[in-house]
């Protein structure tokens, strides 16, 4: 596999975000910290409740953070105010998001989601080449432009509809992609199809991603590091294949020991 | 070891309001045999927990069961009355934990009042404090903490709540025990312990063979005898679950098999496959297989003119493709 | 679009209101085009009952009550439209951007709206009525319609609430939407079935507060409507004089008007919450 390039992308440190006040505040990211490289691909592994999706908020600047600092590129980006700024921002960190059914608004067509996302493309382009675009990226990802363009998203499998969610992804082609549960609403059948995408995202354009499951086979899978969470802090993180086989902290040693395996059986 | 159930052609379909049939369960047959788990796996829609549903006989309207016959002892259950079914059948002979029980648990009882309902129902002379005490040393039995029994459902965590609720359903003793996703909503932990619970009951007597639908085939690797593997209405295989695990030998089961993600040794150079295609539509199904249009060893003029019969290719193994047999009415 | 209106038609309770309100809304737009007199003009005896001349008779001051009453409607549906148009904006908007911003804004917003709502708004209406120089049937609509938005803006609010949870809302955040934009883009499309109803309602309500304050005689100057025909069966006594004909009609008008309203809109909620369609 290819060695993943040694330049920092993102950096977290001390994040927090409390909920609530006084006596019913509830911590759901308790000083976290870590980082991710360019061409990396990490996975937030987590059980629900464990603060892995609001912390993948907090990144994608959805939810301001309690404390603590988020830096991207060597840029400060914890607290951004303008318009402009966020925009700058989202042009570099996508998300993709677990339910494809709740992701797109059902009054309007595909096209108008995929040029939505120029947007955030900066130098002007024409429409041609904004069509030119959309075509290709839809044609990257294994769908028909001229069957899903005019299409409304009733219309459209799961599976499909997250294709198109990459194809969004393709017409951005942001630094850093955020991938929350991106197949667990999906049919097993579809899946392999979605996630071999997303890899592509990082051999053909070197593009980080971050993971955000509770599924340790998928983690394990596609990641070359983990970061495990557990009641809003990490409690352990490294390489996919050292911690697997050599798990150190408690909580990960149970997780591994209780998930279902295929060779080595449970004794029940 | 005999048959508690035995399931013959059984077709049961949702009828919509437009007058349209969705095929949800189509052609099936299928036993369960006394003493095993049988697991039942495929993807959502393939018709799991509808033929859950047939077997536990909790079908109602818009689901109707066109034809087939579900037998136990020699009798047709089926054909039975509301009444009988009732009195002898449900929770007695069969009992389900649906998909999402847990969560249907009235949030203003405490867990005892549950239980003494449900035993009530069936032993109408029973006393309160007689049916505490059963289910209490039933708690106690599976090493469930009886303090479960004065709790309300919102101070239980999910992992309790699945035991308790399967835990209930077991209190009768029941012959066949169908439990529909149950750890679906569950961490991994709290996933093992229900499992564990259920292998339990199985040890002890207490039920004599397990149901388990599930989406999930690794899970059935650790405690299923038999795992049968469904696909738009229909069993395409069933077999030894060590057949179906490490040698599956239908088209869709191997594709389902190759896709599985487990965090072990050599599931990062593996290239998952992805099947091209979706699932059916179930109002009007592909003619023959169902599984041609997505199948990469489909035959023209075979497996799309014919439906393959469920043939057994070796003892104990039955598959539903022209690729091992069934051609031309041979078996 | 097409298969709503479809569904629509289905609905019997839609259909008697529509064609019921078609009715009166061409009795009050065509009527007058057709036959243009004016309702002031006295033309007959006073209090006469109606007759082969004048088909509802004539009030007090013997002028046409039939051509009263078709200028009456019309006036009546101009206040009520009015109102029901300022109510739903107003409460739209404050509701819409309320449950979107959430926090300190919300906060604000909803406590102006609670001040709103438990002041009893006739009381409002009254005083407004009598402060305002002018009362011509557009001005009525306004007061009418900015005492009338709190209920609007709560209900907005709570929907805005729950849409804003859908990721729909996430994706387009980080497109680079701005809040009005994600409002009115992304939330208000959900929420147009409701705020059609709820204008609906508006409207109905709308006429019936006219109907009211005119009866007070705190409606419009110069200008016949229902309220106003009302109060001046009151004024001048018709009940007593037993001149049934001066006030029965737009009882009838107004009763018929509001029910139509209501009927449309109860088939509305039928299409729209299919919850309570019966299978």
């Amino acid at each position: 596999m290819e060695k993943a390039r040694d330049k920092e992308l993102l950096r977290v440190e001390n994040l927090t975000k409390i909920f609530g006040s006084g006596k019913s505040q509830v911590k759901a990211v308790d000083n976290v910290s870590f980082s991710i490289r360019e061409g990396e691909i990490v996975t937030l592994l987590g059980e629900s409740g464990s603060g892995k999706t609001t912390t993948a908020r907090l990144i994608l600047k959805l939810l301001p953070p309690t404390s603590g600092r988020i830096i991207f590129r060597d840029r400060d980006i914890t607290h951004l105010s303008s318009r402009k700024e966020l925009v700058n921002y989202w042009r570099e960190v996508q998300a993709i998001f677990q339910d494809p059914f709740s992701s797109f608004n059902i009054f309007y067509s595909i096209r108008r989601v995929l040029n939505n996302a120029f947007r955030l493309v900066s130098d002007p382009i024409s429409n041609e080449e904004k069509e030119r675009i959309i075509r290709e990226s839809l044609l990257n990802v294994g769908l028909n432009p001229d069957e899903v363009l005019n299409k409304r998203p009733y219309e459209l499998s799961g599976g499909q509809k997250q294709r198109i969610m990459l194809a969004r992804v393709l017409v951005i082609r942001p630094k850093l992609l955020i991938a929350d549960e991106p197949t667990s609403m999906i049919d097993a059948s579809s899946r392999a199809g979605i996630l071999n995408l997303l890899l592509d995202l990082r051999k053909t354009y070197g593009m980080s991603i971050m993971f955000i499951t509770h599924d340790i086979g998928l983690a394990y899978y596609t990641s070359d590091r983990l970061f495990i969470m557990n009641n809003g802090r990490i409690v352990e993180s490294g390489d996919a294949e050292e911690i697997i086989s050599n798990p150190k902290d408690p909580y990960t040693r149970k997780l591994l020991e209780d998930v279902p395996v295929i060779h080595r059986k449970w004794e029940l | 070891m005999g048959n508690l159930l035995t399931a013959v052609n059984l077709r049961a379909y949702y009828r919509t309001v437009q007058g349209e049939e969705i095929k949800a369960v189509d052609d099936v047959s299928i036993e369960v045999r006394e003493g095993e788990v049988l697991g039942i796996a495929g993807e959502s829609g393939c018709g799991k927990s509808t033929l859950a549903s047939v077997l536990a006989f909790t079908v109602i309207p818009p689901l109707y069961v066109v034809s087939g016959e579900v037998r136990a002892n020699g009798t047709n259950i089926l054909a039975l009355d509301r009444e009988t079914l009732r009195r002898e059948i449900k929770g007695k002979y069969i009992s389900i934990v649906p998909q999402g029980a847990m969560n249907s648990l009235n949030p203003t009882l405490r867990i005892r009042n549950f239980v003494v309902d449900v035993l009530k129902e069936h032993f109408p002379e029973i006393s309160k404090e007689e049916a505490l005490q059963r289910a209490r040393e039933r708690f106690e039995a599976l090493s469930l903490p009886p303090r479960i029994l004065d709790a309300y459902p919102h101070q239980l965590s999910g992992g309790m709540k699945q035991r308790t609720v399967t835990v209930i359903s077991t209190l009768l003793n029941p012959k066949v025990l169908i439990a529909d996703e149950p750890t679906s909503a569950l961490d991994v932990s709290s996933q093992k312990i229900v499992i564990k619970l259920l292998v339990e009951l199985l040890r002890r007597q207490i039920i004599k063979s397990v149901v388990f639908i599930t989406h999930e085939l690794p899970l059935l690797r650790h405690f299923a005898d038999r795992i049968a593997i469904m696909y738009a209405g229909k069993i395409v295989e069933v077999g030894p679950m060590e057949d179906i695990i490490f040698n599956p030998l239908h088209p869709y089961s191997k594709l389902l098999m190759s896709s599985v993600l487990v965090p072990e040794k050599g599931i990062k150079s593996k290239k998952i496959e992805a099947i091209p295609g979706v699932p059916p539509n179930l109002k009007n199904p592909p003619p023959g297989c169902r599984f041609h249009p997505r199948c990469p060893s489909y035959i023209e003029g075979v497996c799309n003119t014919a439906v393959p019969p469920l043939i057994e290719i070796k003892p104990n193994h039955k598959i539903s493709c022209f690729l091992y047999g069934g051609k031309d009415g041979e078996s | 679009m097409k298969d709503i209106i479809i569904l629509l038609f289905r609905s019997k309770r839609f259909i008697v209101g529509f064609v019921l309100f078609l009715g009166v809304l061409s009795f009050a737009l065509i009527g007058p085009v057709v036959n243009p007199k004016n309702p002031f003009q006295m033309v007959g005896g006073l209090f006469s009952p109606p007759s082969d001349k004048f088909i509802l008779g004539t009030d007090n001051l013997g002028r046409d009550v039939f051509t009263q009453l078709m200028y009456g409607t019309r006036t009546s549906l101009l206040i009520g439209c009015t109102a029901g148009v300022i109510a739903t904006s107003i409460g739209v908007t404050i509701g819409s951007i309320a449950g979107y911003k959430g926090g300190i804004v919300e906060e604000i917003l909803m406590g102006i709206t609670n001040v709103f709502i438990t002041i009893p708004s006739i009381v409002i209406l009254i005083l407004l009525s009598i402060a305002i120089k002018t009362r011509s049937a557009i001005v009525m609509g306004l007061v009418i319609g900015i005492t009338a938005w709190p209920w609007t803006a709560r209900a907005v609010r709570a929907q805005t609430s729950s849409l804003k949870t859908r990721e729909h809302i996430d994706i387009a955040r980080i497109t680079g939407f701005s809040s009005l934009e994600m409002i009115i883009w992304e939330i208000l499309p959900y929420m147009f079935s409701y705020i059609f109803m709820a204008f609906i309602l508006q409207f109905s309500g709308g006429i019936l507060n006219e109907a009211t304050l005119s009866m007070l005689g705190l409606g419009p100057f110069q200008t016949v409507s229902l309220g106003v025909m009302l109060h001046w069966a009151l004024l001048w006594e018709a009940v007593r004089t037993g001149a049934w004909w001066a006030f029965i009609p737009p009882v009838i008008c107004l009763s018929m008007t509001t029910f139509s309203l209501m009927s449309m809109n109860s088939g509305m909620d039928e299409v729209f919450n299919p919850r309570l369609r019966r299978s």
